[in-house]
């Protein structure tokens, strides 16, 4: 059984239709990678599956791990696995960071019937992990995500990523933004989590990151749908020959 | 027409006052006769001057600058009544789950009166006169007298201004006395449990508290109104806290009461040189809550935090209706005097309020000619949870001196959706994660709080309460949202 059965998906922000039909499989151990132009339903594919409510399924299924990702809540596809890695990480003042990642840990494992951890169980681990991604223990403190600077808070979704463990990881374009070195602590921080029990679908604009994170199958996305599928290969021929006829298209499709 | 009708309403205005201060008026004779017998002719002539301020105004009306936002219809027509002391009995068990963990010494009165069975004052540490202040003015008489009472007694509270005070004046009949002597430092805070218990009856009480804190001391007093019952009450409290120079004080105002209940507390606080005042109002309950709080910086240097959560939700659910549909109803008056140079004062304001509730802020800070490099700063911020709650917010500045700095802002939101997504999207279950954003907000109002078991204390009662409330909006928002479904399956 896949991982993840994505079958003709079509979603909608605001009553326009974004996605427009999108078929993917995606099974334990794979990396796979989704690339495609700005607006061509990246993201809104991130945030369908990490169950955000803006965003309307109007026809398609999702099965995660054999169960209907549709008819979760966040909280509820966040404790059978599924984590996005948050394009914009969101800043919550007055929520503590290393507080906030326990309470999560803790709903999780509250969730597959599993005893709480506690401040002693979790910081050992939770300051390990900072500092392979060469974080600094201040932030542990800090409220979530408040006044980090743009790698700060890339790496603290893999951090959170790393603690959370999940079966899926989505990443959505986890690279933008990211000089060379927080682009490598990152993609070291990704690689240390590969394994045959997980998968990650990795949203990028960018081949850069791609370098980093070799992936198993890399998918084009063009207006809504996916247009091509192939190999590692695949990432180099648009990073040299762009995203052509896609990008052609829309801006023949834009008023002169 | 227009003229007709104008007189009817004055007529109607006419009748309901004096159907009102009827009311009041026996009480006052009650309270005056038994005062004949026993109270000091000063106080006897407080009695009678807050009596003859509150007997010309009558309640205000929201015509009334002060009152603008806080409709007192349903306080004016209740008739409440005195309670007897002893009348209805409490017993410790009832108690038990409104002690403060850690506190030096615990008073209780109920309804008004003195209940030393049910206070804790083993233990008193050194350098504190805790007692009643009837007891202490009694003691006065037979000659044992803790001095200082009538130097301070009822010399800050203003009843010219506020007839509530003037009412209070005219009819209290007990609280606490509190002296703290000069240099002495308080680990523990101290506790003073207003507790209204009716049973079935609609009781007014009119506590007045007297703190003395010498040059140089240092304590906490934590304010604590609480009912027993669901029956509405009427707690009209002043509070006189008068802090010596170089004195370091917190006092922490909790309001827990039902939601059937009008409460009207005023703390006055007259600083000294160098004096440091923290006032924490935490306004979880009540059904109307006024909360008037009144600093003077009256010596150079003194400094004031003036701190306050309010936190209101609901519809009325009062058994016989006095307030009507509307959610609670929370009224905080700030009135910051800076009299003399060099004095500092920093408001904070956090509101939360849900459903049908209704907050006001009203920050006024007056700064006298002589008050030179005075520093004063208000901050109002408010999350409206529903489409149906409500802030008033008004901030109101008063500058005589040319050499000052003030500052004032208000902020108006809800609850960040995208905040709210990410908790999720971590598997934390909606109510939880409303529940910690709602407690991100209201902490900036306990990280202004000194670490002590005050403080603890405190954010043991606005963490429940919270969570009450994030289960409420919750179980509102899943009812919506059925309803909005049916609605579009209609229209479909």
């Amino acid at each position: 059984m896949a991982l993840l059965e994505i079958q003709d998906l079509h979603a909608s922000v605001d009553g326009h239709e974004i996605l427009k039909g999108v078929n993917l499989t995606v099974n334990a151990g794979e990396v796979h990678s989704i690339m495609g132009p700005n607006g061509s339903g990246k993201s809104t594919l991130a945030a369908v599956l990490a169950r955000r409510d803006a965003y309307q399924v109007t026809s398609g299924r999702i099965l995660f791990n054999g169960k209907d990702l549709l008819e979760m809540d966040p909280e509820e596809a966040a404790c059978e696995g599924v984590f996005l890695a948050f394009q914009y990480p969101v800043e919550i003042p007055g929520i503590g960071n290393a507080y906030f990642l326990r309470s999560a840990m803790n709903a999780i494992r509250k969730y597959h019937g599993e005893d709480e951890l506690d401040a002693m169980d979790f910081l050992p681990l939770y300051k390990e992990r900072m500092k392979l991604l060469e974080m600094d223990e201040k932030l542990m403190n800090r409220s979530v995500n408040e006044g980090f600077s743009g790698g700060e808070k890339k790496r603290n979704e893999i951090l959170q990523l790393s603690m959370l463990e999940p079966k899926l990881a989505i990443l959505d374009e986890t690279d933008s933004g990211l000089d060379i070195d927080a682009l490598r602590i990152v993609a070291q921080g990704v690689n240390a989590m590969r394994s045959p029990d997980r998968a990650f679908l990795v949203i990028t604009h960018y081949q850069r990151l791609l370098d980093y994170i070799t992936p198993d199958f890399v998918h084009v996305l063009v207006d809504g749908k996916i247009e091509r599928s192939g190999g590692p290969e695949l990432a180099l021929e648009l990073e040299e020959k762009g995203y052509g006829r896609a990008e052609a298209a829309e801006q023949q499709a834009l008023p002169a | 027409m227009k003229t007709a009708a104008k007189a009817m309403g004055n007529e109607r205005t006419m009748a309901t006052e004096t159907g009102q201060l009827s009311n009041y008026f026996e009480a006052y004779e009650e309270v005056r006769a038994q005062g004949l017998e026993r109270e000091p002719v000063w106080l006897q002539q407080l009695r009678e001057d807050g009596w003859a301020r509150f007997s010309a105004k009558g309640f205000p009306s929201t015509h009334d600058e002060d009152w603008r936002f806080t409709n007192l219809a349903a306080l004016a027509k209740t008739p409440f009544r005195r309670a007897a002391k002893g009348e209805f009995a409490v017993s410790p068990a009832q108690l038990e789950a409104y002690r403060v963990a850690g506190a030096a010494c615990q008073l209780v009165f109920v309804n008004g009166h003195f209940a030393p069975e049910l206070s804790d004052l083993g233990n008193l540490p050194e350098g504190l006169l805790v007692c009643s202040l009837a007891r202490a003015i009694d003691c006065g008489r037979e000659g044992c007298a803790p001095e200082g009472i009538e130097q301070h007694l009822g010399r800050y509270a203003d009843m010219s201004r506020d007839v509530f005070t003037a009412l209070n004046t005219a009819l209290w009949e007990d609280g606490a006395y509190l002296r703290i002597r000069r240099g002495v430092t308080l680990e523990q805070p101290i506790h003073l449990l207003y507790v209204s218990a009716g049973a079935d009856a609609q009781i007014t009480t009119h506590p007045r508290t007297l703190v003395i804190a010498e040059d140089a001391s240092q304590a906490a007093i934590v304010e604590d109104y609480v009912s027993l019952g669901n029956e509405a009450a009427f707690s009209n409290a002043v509070t006189e806290l008068a802090v010596g120079q170089n004195a370091v004080i917190s006092h922490f105002l909790v309001e827990r009461e039902n939601l059937a209940s009008f409460n009207v507390s005023t703390l006055r606080i007259e600083q000294s040189r160098s004096a440091n005042v923290d006032s924490h109002s935490i306004l979880l309950g009540g059904g109307l809550v006024r909360n008037n709080v009144h600093p003077v910086l009256n010596g150079e240097g003194a400094e004031c935090l003036i701190n306050g959560l309010f936190v209101g939700a609901g519809r009325q659910h009062s058994a016989s209706g006095q307030h009507g549909a509307s959610g609670q109803h929370i009224d905080n008056y700030m009135l910051v005097e800076h009299a003399r140079p060099h004095c500092n004062s920093r408001q904070f304001y956090n509101g939360i309020l849900a459903d049908h509730a209704r907050g006001v802020f009203h920050g006024r800070i007056v700064v006298h000619k002589d008050a030179q490099k005075t520093d004063a700063k208000q901050t109002n911020r408010n999350l409206l949870l529903s489409d149906n709650a409500r802030i008033d917010t008004k901030p109101q500045l008063e500058i005589y001196a040319d050499d000052v700095k003030c500052t004032h802002g208000a902020t108006i939101g809800q609850i960040d959706e995208t905040q709210l997504f990410y908790l999720r999207a971590r598997g934390i279950a909606e109510a939880d994660a409303r529940n910690l954003l709602l407690y991100a907000f209201a902490a900036e109002c306990l990280d202004r709080m000194k670490d002590s078991a005050a403080r603890e204390f405190a954010e043991k009662l606005i963490r429940e309460r919270l969570q009450e409330l994030a289960s409420a909006v919750q179980a509102a928002a899943s009812n919506t949202t059925e309803e909005e479904t049916q609605n579009w399956e209609e229209v479909g």
